[in-house]
């Protein structure tokens, strides 16, 4: 009783600050203007050479800065100057590094410079890395030393463009791993080179000062000025310059990671990234929570003052020429289970939020039209959607190197690929039967149904490897997979089972048997999922493949053993997913491109799939500006594509974000990874609501003590009654 | 007893490198060092020679168990098992394999898993206690049946459960305390006070009917009537004769928890965002961190061991006949 006294006394106490009594957050953040998210998992790397993953981009994108942007409100994906002052100019050379004209074919070009302008006068972020005598540390300045924010002297310095081309020779840093190095190292002139020589020289003891050796792709023009000399032609560059990987790094901070004692405190530059964008890391403590803090001495950027039609009537150019970013501090709280976020985010305290299955019912209603909006429970509390299509897909792929639902046809190939082709996978028979098969598959196979199964209509069938919103992509008619689907009154209709039917016969397995050997067709589905919680997918898959009487075996596997398989080709069908890099259809192709295969050359073409005639296209297609004429290679590397069938295409995810009516100028931009500088939030209005909407409710704990107070009189009362009576 | 203790504390080495060696071989017989490259890199853009120089920097291009190409000590020392493992005798766990102190990572996450797990365990013992002591004192009376039936559903329901239903009802709809969240110093106090409820609920089922149990063994003894006997309140019998008495058997089941109470709490931590060692043990498994998981399994082993000597210990002190030799 007295422990449950103390406890009520002291929540009482607490919620004498003032405060919610639910709040999460400490009572002084009350009315600041703070974003309020989550993380579902702890960011493996900060490092702007090493980070790739989602999550991780998440912070970089706010605390480094990389020449190019992606433009927030203007759609098509449109790129920007960030830190650099123009967008990057290119000239292209022959092979004798004599110019060439813009105009002229790329098969010509030998090289590509960009120059990059930056913006002069940017600076860094306070960092203790800018102060001289922090560079010389002893054991004794580390001693009272637990975190970054423990060094009380921090400086700042201006942006150069050295540190841009120092952070392009850290992609192949022999300690690092930059996941872009390989891909790299094809194109910057002499990256692949320079790896050489820092790996030699990285065998020498103490600190490997990567500005001793000089890479020839790379070049200070001035403080403000660099160029980058590609190999040929290659116009996704520009996207890859809006990616962290291309940030700059000033060296002193290297050095001042590099000093005894910073490791073991945890104090590296994967942890505590130096930047000069819009925010820095002011807290990490990814166990708990990680806070980002307005970059004091960033002013480089006002809000865009033009959107695309109807941005003004949607109000996103309501701050147009107000200094970014609008807020100034984004906290972001792990969260690993959806109920937690959930509901935090009914009660106010998380700004936004996406929509786990489980909520889904709650947070949002489909009309009979299939229109999507918010619930009217959500509508009361002033909740609004966001919605928009992934730039990804999720697809269902055939292994090429499998006889029975892969291979090509020998006579297509080249002298020199016939050679390495099996017999049973280069005969043109049975490589007509397996692509009728696939084609059968690919009408039984509903992802209409599924979306609206599994993934409550978020998403949308997909008619190619491209989805909405990158160039190639058609809308309509002539965008449809006509292999699988017919135009019917304006909208795709999927073709029915008999026409499956009759191309399974058509592909010797008449009903599902093999007309040969009077087997029935057994089908091999490799997954990672297994479970109770994917028994239905799985039953549901199963029952596509019945419909056409084709029995699917599906082999759940562990994630390890599932990645080995696909390495090997040792697969029939697997489900993958990819999603974009950067908003250009090379992005999605080349996951389908031959010498890219997965087993020969260790590519990213999980299917191995090889067909020469799309591969040409594809290299044509790759290296173009978008243009009519590279819509029309597209259109005829889809047919293809449609044609073989190496992928049950799947669906391309749709997002749903609800969004508290305080917070502002949310806009979907899939592509940029850098939002939070252009949101806003209304914090009075926060403060507000969320006093309403979360008033405790005070009579569970009178009513509580009332019934433990009657229990322990009526026991009293009967022991005494007991003892009296002995 | 100070000899027993050093032959246990001796007992214990062979004990830990059984352990470690167990743990060794049953995660490389899941995963090996190439799936554990992968995990760290990613999927996308991975190239053979990225994994093999991840391995290579960590330390995992060592053959497992016998490096049969060294001459030698080397043989055995210079292999992934005698690398990941000798130091950690001397407690020092290394770097995870995404380059974080794992000591520094331990000494950080304890005080979170320590302010959740202690109460829940010491308020736990008390209501658990006084529970059973009272359906002990009104046995086979119409309150002891009610309890008994309680302790039934109680134990028959799911720790999830509770922790929904007690962010449902607690956080979500009375208020009173945040849903999930944790922050230090006394700020902590709003976040530990529904994981340590609901932890205590928890555990009231089982617990209490155990206790019960051991209570109404001793009730039935000589010495019990005997102090009936002699006047004795029926309270008093109970906490002072009673109580004393089974403390044996409690003891057993308490003292030997008490180290592991630091190693925190599996789905307590995940789902009220507590950063203690539970989760970082959990996450570790997910991203097959070998550095991480091994560490942890070591410190549980450890701590189990003291747990037992501890409990070897208490029992002299509540039953003065008992000698440890």
């Amino acid at each position: 009783m007295k422990s449950m006294l103390l406890a009520l006394s002291l929540l009482l106490l607490t919620a004498c600050d003032g405060g919610l009594w639910n709040d999460p957050y400490p009572a002084d953040d009350a009315g600041k203007s703070i974003l309020y998210t989550a993380f579902t998992e702890r960011p493996k790397h900060l490092d702007p050479a090493q980070a790739y993953s989602e999550n991780e981009y998440e912070f970089l994108a706010h605390i480094y800065s990389p020449p190019l942007q992606y433009h927030y409100l203007k759609r098509p994906y449109q790129l920007v100057p960030l830190a650099a002052s123009e967008m990057p100019s290119v000239r292209y050379l022959d092979k004798d590094k004599r110019p060439l004209p813009a105009t002229v074919a790329p098969n010509h070009i030998a090289y590509s410079v960009y120059e990059v302008h930056i913006k002069p006068n940017m600076r860094y972020q306070p960092h203790p890395a800018f102060v001289a005598e922090k560079m010389q540390l002893t054991a004794a300045d580390l001693a009272d030393i637990q975190t970054l924010s423990d060094f009380k002297q921090t400086g700042t310095r201006i942006v150069t463009a050295a540190d841009y081309v120092h952070q392009i020779k850290r992609l192949v840093h022999p300690q690092l791993h930059t996941p872009i190095a390989g891909v790299m190292g094809e194109y910057i002139v002499g990256l692949k080179e320079y790896a050489a020589t820092l790996q030699a020289a990285s065998k020498s003891p103490g600190f490997l000062d990567i500005e001793e050796y000089p890479l020839s792709g790379v070049e200070v023009v001035n403080d403000t000025t660099y160029r980058i000399t590609i190999h040929g032609k290659y116009p996704q560059f520009a996207y890859w310059l809006a990616m962290p990987f291309f940030s700059p790094m000033p060296q002193e901070v290297e050095r001042f990671y590099a000093q005894a004692g910073m490791k073991e405190r945890n104090l590296t530059l994967d942890w505590w990234p130096v930047g000069s964008g819009p925010y820095y890391l002011s807290e990490n403590d990814p166990n708990r929570r990680m806070v980002m803090t307005k970059n004091p001495y960033y002013d480089s950027e006002t809000y865009p003052s033009d959107g695309e039609a109807g941005d003004l009537q949607a109000g996103y150019l309501a701050d147009v020429g107000k200094s970014l970013p609008l807020i100034d501090q984004v906290v972001f709280s792990l969260e690993k289970e959806t109920i937690p976020y959930w509901n935090k985010f009914l009660q106010g305290y998380y700004d936004a939020s996406g929509i786990s299955s489980d909520s889904f019912d709650q947070a949002v209603q489909v009309s009979v039209s299939g229109e999507a909006a918010v619930s009217d429970e959500m509508k009361v509390q002033g909740i609004t959607l966001n919605t928009s299509v992934a730039t990804s897909t999720m697809y269902t792929g055939f292994n090429w190197l499998d006889p029975v639902v892969g291979g090509n046809c020998i006579n297509s190939l080249s002298p020199r690929e016939r050679a390495g082709v099996r017999e049973d996978v280069g005969n043109c028979a049975s490589a007509e039967r397996a692509r009728k098969l696939r084609q059968a598959i690919a009408i039984a196979v509903d992802f209409e149904e599924f979306i609206s199964i599994f993934a409550n209509g978020r998403g949308i069938s997909a008619q190619s490897p491209i989805p909405p919103g990158i160039f190639g992509f058609k809308e309509g008619k002539g965008g449809i997979n006509r292999y699988v689907y017919d135009w019917v009154d304006g909208t795709p209709k999927r073709r029915s089972i008999a026409e499956a039917k009759r191309l399974l016969a058509e592909a010797g397995y008449p009903n599902g048997v093999d007309a040969k050997t009077k087997q029935p067709l057994v089908i091999h589905l490799d997954t990672t999922a297994n479970g109770v919680g994917n028994k239905s997918r799985l039953d549901w898959i199963r029952k596509q493949f019945d419909k056409i009487g084709v029995q699917l075996d599906v082999r759940s596997t562990d994630y390890n053993r599932f990645q080995d398989k696909i390495r090997r080709g040792d697969t029939q069908m697997y489900y993958y997913g990819w999603n974009a890099d950067y908003p250009d259809p090379e992005n999605f192709l080349f996951l389908l491109h031959g010498p890219q295969g997965k087993v020969k050359q260790g590519g990213e073409n999980a299917s191995n799939y090889n067909n020469p005639e799309f591969d040409r296209l594809f290299e044509q297609m790759k290296n173009m500006d978008n243009s009519p004429a590279r819509q029309a290679i597209i259109d005829q590397a889809l047919e293809i594509l449609r044609r073989d069938s190496p992928w049950l295409w799947g669906y391309h995810p749709k997002q749903y974000v609800l969004q508290h009516s305080w917070l502002h100028n949310i806009k979907p931009n899939i592509m940029a990874n850098n939002k939070l500088k252009y949101w806003r939030v209304d914090a009075a209005q926060r403060e507000q609501l969320r006093s309403e909407w979360n008033r405790p409710a005070y009579w569970p704990l009178a009513l509580g003590f009332v019934l433990l107070s009657l229990f322990g009189v009526w026991m009293w009362r009967v022991l005494k009654k007991r003892e009296d009576a002995r | 007893m100070i000899a027993y203790l050093i032959r246990r504390i001796l007992y214990a080495i062979p004990i830990l490198i059984g352990v470690n060696l167990l743990t060794f071989a049953l995660f490389f017989v899941v995963n090996t060092p190439d799936d554990m490259a992968r995990m760290q890199l990613g999927v996308k853009r991975v190239t053979p020679e990225a994994i093999e120089k991840w391995k290579q920097q960590r330390g995992y291009d060592k053959p497992l168990l016998i490096n049969s190409v060294a001459t030698g000590t080397s043989t055995l020392t210079d292999t992934i098992f005698w690398q990941k493992s000798a130091s950690m005798f001397v407690f020092d766990f290394g770097y995870s394999d995404d380059g974080r102190s794992i000591g520094r990572e331990i000494s950080t996450r304890m005080g979170p898993s320590l302010a959740i797990a202690l109460p829940t365990f010491l308020v736990g013992l008390l209501v658990y206690v006084s529970f059973a002591l009272l359906m002990t004192l009104f046995r086979a009376t119409a309150l002891d049946i009610v309890g008994v039936a309680l302790c039934v559903v109680l134990m028959s329901i799911s720790g999830l459960f509770y922790i929904i239903g007690g962010q449902f009802l607690i956080s979500k709809l009375w208020h009173l305390v945040p849903i999930s969240g944790y922050a230090g110093g006394a700020d902590s106090f709003k976040f530990v006070v529904l994981p340590i409820v609901v932890g205590i609920i928890g555990g009231i089922g089982s617990s209490s009917r155990w206790y019960r149990t051991i209570f109404l063994e001793e009730i039935g003894k000589d010495y019990v009537r005997t102090a009936r006997a002699k006047g004795l309140s029926e309270l008093r019998v109970l906490f002072t004769h009673v109580l004393k008495n089974a403390m044996i058997p409690i003891l057993t089941g308490v003292v030997v928890v008490i180290p592991l109470l630091f190693m925190g709490s599996l789905l307590t931590e995940s789902f009220f965002g507590i950063p203690g060692l539970g989760s970082y043990t959990i996450d570790a498994i997910n991203a097959q961190d070998f550095s991480v998981v091994r560490a942890m399994v070591f410190l549980g082993a450890v701590l189990y061991i003291v747990g037992l000597i501890l409990t070897d210990v208490s029992y002299t002190v509540v039953d003065p006949r008992v000698r440890l030799q």
